[in-house]
């Protein structure tokens, strides 16, 4: 059902794009891709937008992080997803990065 | 026993001087008094001579000089009271009377202390001696007894037995006196009246009520005391202002190619692609519960599904009799109704009495919720109107097609205060007298105003028979004399459509044409000119009498002389109520704003230099008389063989009506849905689907005279019939039939217009439409109708719109499904026909063979017979010549 990416090594900004573009094929409305110092890095959102997604997600990604890893030390956050009434804010966080991905739910 | 009651007497004064003190003042004299008064203790009162005569006059210098000191103070009254000049001071050594000394306050007692000795009266006590007086002792003697009326009191108060006393005598037989005695329990209740009770009953003379009760309350706050400790500092104003982080170009680029983030990136997309698509699959946060529910919040009985008449308007003033031929609602003031009213007589009447018509006014009359006996407003107009609209992007400019042809234009703007302060709302006006027509007197504000219109149309150049229909062009485009469209830079809707029996179709602009005219034939023209009176608004003034339609179309069949005459027309995005009250909305304002109102400047929207819009969709539905429904582009194209400009023909034409069409209306959900109605049934069309329609109805019994979408629901119209009823389909209940049939009134069914959402009204008015939608019916004898739209059919379902676009994209699909099927039975026909023809020579042959073969066992079966008969007659001749002819 879903074909896994293959990145090349050497990647650039603008596979990310191209990354971006191919999830895009259905409601989504956008993407931000941010560093751990929860500066992005790169977004199909205007950037006041994105600044502001990647400053207030990064806060709720340790918070989450922390309580998993605290009620199981060997647990580990792996996805998040925040469903809201007007859309769902998905966030796959890592090591050292994370993607938000926000979008609108089938009605 | 006289002296000893004297005596008796003496002591018990004696006794009470000291105690009861009537004469004797115990004093306490201190030495200074005592020195004063010469009576120092022991030396001038001794044991022998114990008392002094003071006089009075001395004791009053000692007060005057030492007043409240002086030890004479306590018996200041008794010595000013004092009859004598001296008074008796006695030194009372023993402390009998308590002090050392004592006053005497009488003459009496003075003279008894200084004249008879004490002692001596203490031993006459003891001694019988010779009383001073003799006493006689007399016997009382009885004296009849004086009466003072207390014999009576006596009397009263006494008690004697009212009534002799019954004695009763009990007594056992003598034997068993002195027996022993047996005593048994018995219940009393065992045995009949064994006792009499006196029950305690409640007696209501008795019970008192309490009615007063004194209580006390207080009402205390609830109070609660924290404190907390903060640190104070000098308060003062502090701002912040901070931009976000961010990476600089070469930053990101260089994160960008980190291995890291291709990692990363690799082993979160899967997780990241797998979640999109199951939202994209399926919404997993639904609450079924809630959503299988309808809207709750009704107002009103669900249950209830009929229309409720609210009001009728009947216009009592009108001589001849009239017929209603087109009602519009006012699009922002809340209850205001136009209706256009006609004579209700033939082409052939009319002509017999134009004398008399010519006199009457031709109106359209404002009708308003509050007097349902007076029109609000009467537009007068030099013909019977068919047809007419407001204005989308201005109110108070309304246009009417005429029965004569001509397009008739009003201008309300300076009434437009008058209908604007109406009382709006549901009550209805209570002072409701209707008074007749000689005691009408003009009220200030009750009188209905008659407006003349403002300007007519060309006679010559318009149309020549009844306008059948007359649109506004929305302000979002232009059109120019060759049908090309243009944006519209005005921003208001300056053009307008009409159709007429006569074939044709107008488009008129309203705007002043370029001074193409050279002057000195103005001038000419205003000599000519009609003097206009003075109250009719100069809007339109360079129209009046000269207007021409900008372009006509004639709907012509072909070559055949004959043409389609459009009774109703149907562009597209006729229907954008929400856009056009937004427009509406922002126009008031600008007004209010003190800004011109672009309808009073209407030169300089020509001075704009228009863009045209390209793909815009020219093409718009017609509705014939001979029950026809065009499909046309009003797009002048180039005709190949005369080099002239001309109409095009008719995308597609389908005539599904029995009757003239008298309603097309595009359904104000779907841009692209029309409904279609005449003669005896209904349609449905969808714009682009060309092979038929997509619902159409069986005929109905009564034929049908007018239709509507609702506004509200996007499944639901409304049809009216002949007959006065009115027919409501749902198209989620029923497609075959109407889901409800009502009666109405007794006559035709002229014209249907429910009442149009607006955004423009007021919060107030949008609550009040939140629970009451009207529909507004007119009919054939003149009376407009406004009836309550129940709950079920005002207010949509949850997915309505949704699941009607589902049945029609169904019935396009089953419009497919039907022309395929049809392709296909028309090849199978074909086969079949084949078939058949096949069949048809097969068996021609056969028969010819089976028909020998047939003769043949036939002749075969004859000579057989002819033997055996043969042989029977005992003709043996055959037989040997047959055995004969055998050998041979």
């Amino acid at each position: 059902m879903i074909n896994p990416v293959e990145w090349p090594l050497v990647g650039s900004l603008k596979a990310v794009a191209t990354l971006f573009t191919r999830m895009c094929a259905g409601r989504e409305t956008g993407f931000n891709l941010g560093a751990p110092s929860c500066i992005p890095i790169k977004s199909t959102m205007d950037n006041p937008t994105t600044t502001q997604y990647a400053n207030l997600m990064h806060n709720f990604i340790l918070k989450a992080r922390s309580t998993v890893r605290e009620i199981d030390p060997q647990n580990d956050l792996t996805f998040l997803r925040i469903r809201s009434k007007k859309n769902e804010i998905m966030v796959a966080p890592d090591k050292d990065y994370f993607l938000i991905v926000i979008q609108n739910p089938t009605e | 026993e006289a002296n000893d009651y004297k005596k008796k007497k003496k002591r018990r004064r004696r006794l009470e001087r000291g105690d009861g003190h009537p004469e004797i003042y115990p004093l306490v004299l201190t030495t200074k008094t005592q020195e004063i008064f010469n009576c120092r203790v022991e030396e001038d009162v001794t044991e022998e001579q114990p008392y002094k005569l003071i006089r009075k006059e001395d004791i009053f210098a000692d007060f005057a000089t030492r007043a409240a000191v002086s030890d004479f103070y306590p018996v200041k009254s008794i010595v000013q009271e004092y009859p004598g000049d001296e008074l008796l001071l006695v030194y009372d050594r023993d402390f009998k009377y308590g002090l050392n000394f004592y006053l005497i306050g009488t003459e009496e007692g003075k003279e008894n202390y200084l004249n008879p000795p004490e002692l001596p009266e203490e031993q006459e006590e003891y001694k019988d001696h010779i009383p001073e007086e003799t006493y006689i002792y007399k016997p009382p003697i009885s004296k009849p007894w004086i009466s003072l009326g207390s014999e009576k009191e006596i009397e009263e108060e006494s008690v004697k037995d009212s009534t002799k006393q019954i004695t009763y005598m009990i007594s056992r037989k003598r034997s068993e006196f002195g027996a022993p005695i047996k005593f048994s329990d018995q219940n009393a209740s065992s045995v009949k009246d064994a006792y009499i009770e006196c029950t305690a009953y409640p007696d209501k003379n008795f019970t008192l009520k309490q009615l007063e009760r004194d209580v006390g309350m207080q009402v205390v706050p609830q109070i609660k005391e924290t404190s907390t400790q903060t640190r104070w500092t000098r308060p003062k104003n502090a701002t912040t202002q901070y931009y976000p982080r961010e990476f600089l170009e070469e930053e990101k680029e260089a994160l960008g190619q980190s291995k890291t983030l291709t990692e990363f990136l690799n082993s979160v997309s899967t997780s990241v692609e797998i979640a999109l698509q199951q939202n994209e699959i399926m919404n997993t946060f639904i609450h079924d519960w809630k959503c299988l529910a309808e809207e709750e919040g009704t107002f009103g009985d669900k249950t209830d599904t009929h229309l409720k008449e609210y009001q009728s308007f009947t216009d009592l003033h009108s001589l001849t009799e009239k017929m209603v031929t087109c009602v519009s609602w006012h699009p922002v003031i809340y209850g205001l109704i136009a209706v256009s009213v006609a004579v209700r007589l033939s082409f052939e009447e009319r002509v017999h009495f134009s004398g008399k018509l010519l006199l009457q006014p031709s109106l359209i009359l404002f009708w308003s919720f509050s007097d349902p006996i007076h029109p609000q407003l009467m537009l007068e107009s030099p013909d019977d109107i068919f047809c007419f609209q407001f204005c989308p992007t201005d109110p108070n400019i309304i246009a009417g097609g005429c029965i004569n042809g001509q397009v008739v234009m009003w201008d309300i703007t300076a009434h437009a205060d008058r209908i604007e302060n109406i009382k709006a709302g549901g009550s209805r006006s209570k002072k409701v007298t209707l008074k007749p027509m000689f005691l009408l007197e003009p009220e200030n504000n009750k009188e209905a105003m008659y407006i003349r219109h403002c300007a007519v149309s060309s006679i010559e150049s318009g149309h020549r028979k009844v306008i059948t229909d007359i649109h506004w062009l929305p302000d979002t485009f232009e059109i120019n004399r060759l049908g090309n469209v243009f944006e519209n830079r005005s921003g208001i809707s300056c053009q307008l459509v009409t159709c007429s029996a006569d074939c044709t179709i107008c488009f008129w602009d309203i705007r002043p044409l370029k001074a193409s005219t050279p002057q000195p034939q103005a001038e000419k023209k205003k000599e000519e000119s009609i003097e206009i009176p003075f109250d009719i608004p100069s809007t339109f003034l360079h129209l009046d009498l000269s207007w021409k339609p900008l372009s006509k179309i004639r709907l012509s069949k072909g070559e055949t002389t004959l043409d389609h005459c459009p009774t109703k027309l149907s562009l597209s995005e006729d229907n954008l109520l929400f856009k056009a009250q937004e427009k509406i909305l922002a126009q008031s304002k600008a007004v209010k704003a003190g800004e011109m109102n672009p309808y009073q400047n209407l030169e300089n929207a020509l001075s704009n230099i228009l863009k045209p819009i390209d793909d815009f969709c020219t093409k718009f539905f017609v509705g014939t008389e001979e029950g026809e429904v065009i499909y046309t582009d009003w797009k002048m194209e180039r005709d190949p063989e005369t080099g002239r400009f001309m109409a095009k023909k008719p995308v597609s034409l389908y005539t599904v009506h029995d009757g003239a069409v008298h309603t097309v209306q595009r359904s104000p959900f779907y841009k692209d849905i029309i409904l279609t109605v005449g003669g005896w049934n209904v349609a449905i069309w969808k714009e682009g689907i060309m092979t038929g329609p997509l619902l159409q109805s069986c005929c109905a019994p009564k034929r049908y005279t007018s239709g509507h979408w609702s506004l509200t629901r996007p499944g639901v119209f409304y049809i009216g019939r002949e007959d006065g009823y009115i027919d409501i389909w749902d198209l989620l209940e029923k497609t075959h039939e109407p889901a409800q049939s009502q009666n109405i009134c007794i006559t035709m069914i002229t014209y249907i217009k429910p009442w149009t959402f607006s955004a423009v009204f007021s919060p107030h008015i949008l609550k009040l439409l939140a629970k009451q939608q009207f529909i507004a019916i007119a009919d054939y004898y003149g009376t407009l109708h406004i009836l309550e739209i129940p709950w079920t059919l005002s207010h949509p379902s949850t997915n309505e719109v949704s699941s009607i676009s589902h049945y029609f994209e169904r019935e396009v699909k089953h419009l497919d499904y039907v022309e395929q099927r049809r392709k296909i039975r028309e090849q199978e026909k074909r086969e079949m026909e084949l078939e058949l023809e096949k069949k048809k020579v097969k068996t021609f042959q056969k028969s010819k063979e089976q028909l020998e073969a047939e003769l043949k066992m036939d002749y075969e079966s004859y000579l057989e017979l002819e033997k055996n008969i043969l042989s029977n007659l005992g003709l043996n001749k055959e037989k040997e010549a047959m055995s004969y002819m055998e050998l041979i």
